[in-house]
């Protein structure tokens, strides 16, 4: 009894302890905060097959954010510009040359991010490469809490009014178009939202695994359910769980947090993918008929 | 003649008007010259090879397309206040969307009473009504929960029958609704069409399924990149003409699908 209660009390030292310290509580809040907003958009992206351009305009928007810090203004703005335009440019390239769709997207952004990685080099500022690429969530500023907050206000806002209209658009764009929805509108749409989120999951594991933000809660939701609804829920869910729990690790063991949440993202993949219900390896039920 | 026509008009607005439209994709032309009058109520079947430009007369009636010459009507409006007026359905083919996306029968029926929502796209009383009646034509009420992905081909063909329905379209479109599906489907189909004739609906199908085109098609339209003919199935629907269509090769009239890909 007394050492139920002990290691009770432990436990919840364990859990209580790193709430003490002021950059933990902060941390622990933007993480949750963003991989909510990156499992909510990972839906989108992984019925409409965006993993790849997840992974490409994530990449492209670092030269915008160091553009954007070395003129002073908000990392958004550069990163949507950038992201934005690096989608157009795959677009003109694909049209204008007989190079195969994922050849180009490939070389666009590893074009982008070159630059960006040449920028920072160049412009002699504080900005930290190791920040941007492996994400900092235990040094996030103030300042940086908010804009992140302001980021995930718009995004989540849009996500919310489109919601049907993107669901029709990743699944039937053809019906979508013949109702007089604008299709392109919401192809842009979904675009700048990813630009953004790619900003606001760049503080928390960093640009090179933010696509795993991007992509495998959706997954690991899709895995798991039937219903559109029920898959954003268990999306943002386990995006926002495996953040918490990622960064708790990384201040128990000292390790780098971007890897433990995304470490944690792909384990939870990894119960769903061997265990989901109807569409696990070992299925617990039965499929019906 | 002429007058007579212009009366014909004014009591019964043709629902798909197609003028000497042309259709180029950068350069590569896909029609030329097509012209095209159906009034409402009809079934009207659209023969051609593949390439012929079935698919691009769909794309620029649903305005996906814009013709580079010509003029389309629906309904006497431009395509673009068609859309607007939820005026023509689309039926993919089974293999034209995917079927393991997360919605159910009664979500993807749901998706025709889109244009008719606010920006929200919260369902009504109305728009419940509407996908619950059409479920009911298709004979899909008790399967209304299903994931379309646990669906078989028929079930799912119905299910987007379904969504026409709910969308009160006034010209379907449906690409080889045969294809695939079972007896029951294909029965309940048959008697649909003929219920949405009688509705005033103008239905174009568009298949190689020859012998489908003689059983339920009163006109058809024989295409290879421009209209070759169009009319009453028992006029235009002959060998010659057949032949014409698929660029000298006779089809084997009576075992349906045709493969002429290899002599295009």
């Amino acid at each position: 009894m007394m050492i139920d209660v002990c290691i009770f009390s432990t436990s919840l030292n364990f859990l209580l302890d790193p709430l003490s310290h002021e950059f933990m509580r902060r941390a622990l809040m933007v993480s949750a905060l963003v991989g909510g907003v990156c499992g909510l958009l990972s839906c989108y992206l992984t019925l409409k097959g965006w993993a790849l351009m997840g992974d490409a305009v994530s990449h492209a928007v670092m030269p915008g954010v160091v553009v954007a810090y070395a003129l002073g203004l908000p990392f958004s703005i550069g990163a949507f510009v950038f992201g934005v335009g690096s989608v157009a440019l795959i677009g003109f390239v694909k049209q204008k040359s007989r190079i195969k769709e994922d050849t180009v997207i490939g070389l666009v952004f590893t074009g982008f991010f070159a630059l960006g990685i040449v920028l920072v080099s160049k412009i002699k500022s504080n900005i930290d490469l190791m920040h941007i690429l492996f994400g900092s969530p235990l040094g996030i500023s103030v300042s940086d809490v908010r804009h992140t907050l302001a980021i995930s206000a718009i995004v989540v806002s849009l996500l919310f009014i489109f919601r049907r209209d993107l669901m029709l658009y990743c699944f039937d764009p053809t019906h979508a178009q013949s109702i007089g929805i604008n299709t392109i509108f919401l192809h842009y749409l979904l675009l700048s939202v990813l630009s953004l989120s790619a900003v606001v999951g760049l503080q928390t594991v960093g640009i090179i695994l933010v696509v795993a933000m991007l992509i495998t809660p959706g997954a690991t939701a899709y895995l798991l359910t039937d219903r559109f609804d029920r898959m954003t829920f268990l999306a943002i869910l386990s995006s926002s769980l495996s953040s918490v729990i990622g960064v708790y690790i990384s201040f128990w063991f000292d390790i780098e947090t971007g890897g433990s949440i995304v470490l944690v993202q792909t384990f939870l993949f990894l119960i769903a993918f061997l265990f989901a219900p109807r569409y696990g390896i070992f299925k617990v039920r039965k499929s019906p008929s | 003649m002429i007058n007579s026509a212009r009366f014909a008009n004014q009591n019964d607005p043709l629902r798909i008007e197609a003028k000497e439209i042309c259709v180029d994709y950068n350069g590569t032309v896909a029609l030329y010259d097509a012209s095209l009058n159906l009034g409402s109520g009809c079934i009207c079947g659209l023969v051609g090879m593949n390439g012929a430009g079935k698919s691009t007369l769909f794309k620029a009636l649903m305005g996906f397309v814009r013709p580079s010459r010509g003029t389309i009507c629906i309904n006497g409006v431009s395509v673009r206040r068609a859309q607007k007026d939820q005026a023509v359905a689309y039926v993919p083919q089974n293999e034209g969307v995917d079927c393991s996306f997360p919605v159910s029968v009664w979500d993807v029926v749901m998706m025709g009473r889109y244009g008719s929502m606010n920006l929200l796209r919260m369902p009504r009383e109305s728009d419940r009504q509407a996908v619950f009646h059409a479920l009911e034509r298709v004979e899909l009420v008790e399967l209304q929960e299903r994931p379309i992905s646990a669906l078989s081909g028929g079930q799912r063909k119905r299910a987007f029958l379904a969504r026409a329905i709910a969308q009160r379209a006034s010209v379907l479109l449906l690409d080889e609704p045969f294809a695939g599906v079972d007896v029951r489907t294909e029965k309940l189909m048959s008697d649909l069409f003929l219920q949405f004739k009688n509705e005033g609906r103008t239905i174009l199908i568009s298949t190689h399924d020859l012998s489908h085109v003689r059983d339920f098609c009163d006109l058809v339209v024989l295409i290879n990149k421009t209209v070759l003919a169009y009319g009453e199935t028992s006029k235009v629907f002959t060998q010659e003409n057949i032949i014409n269509t698929f660029g000298g090769m006779p089809p084997n009239l009576l075992s349906g699908p045709t493969t002429t890909e290899g002599y295009r």
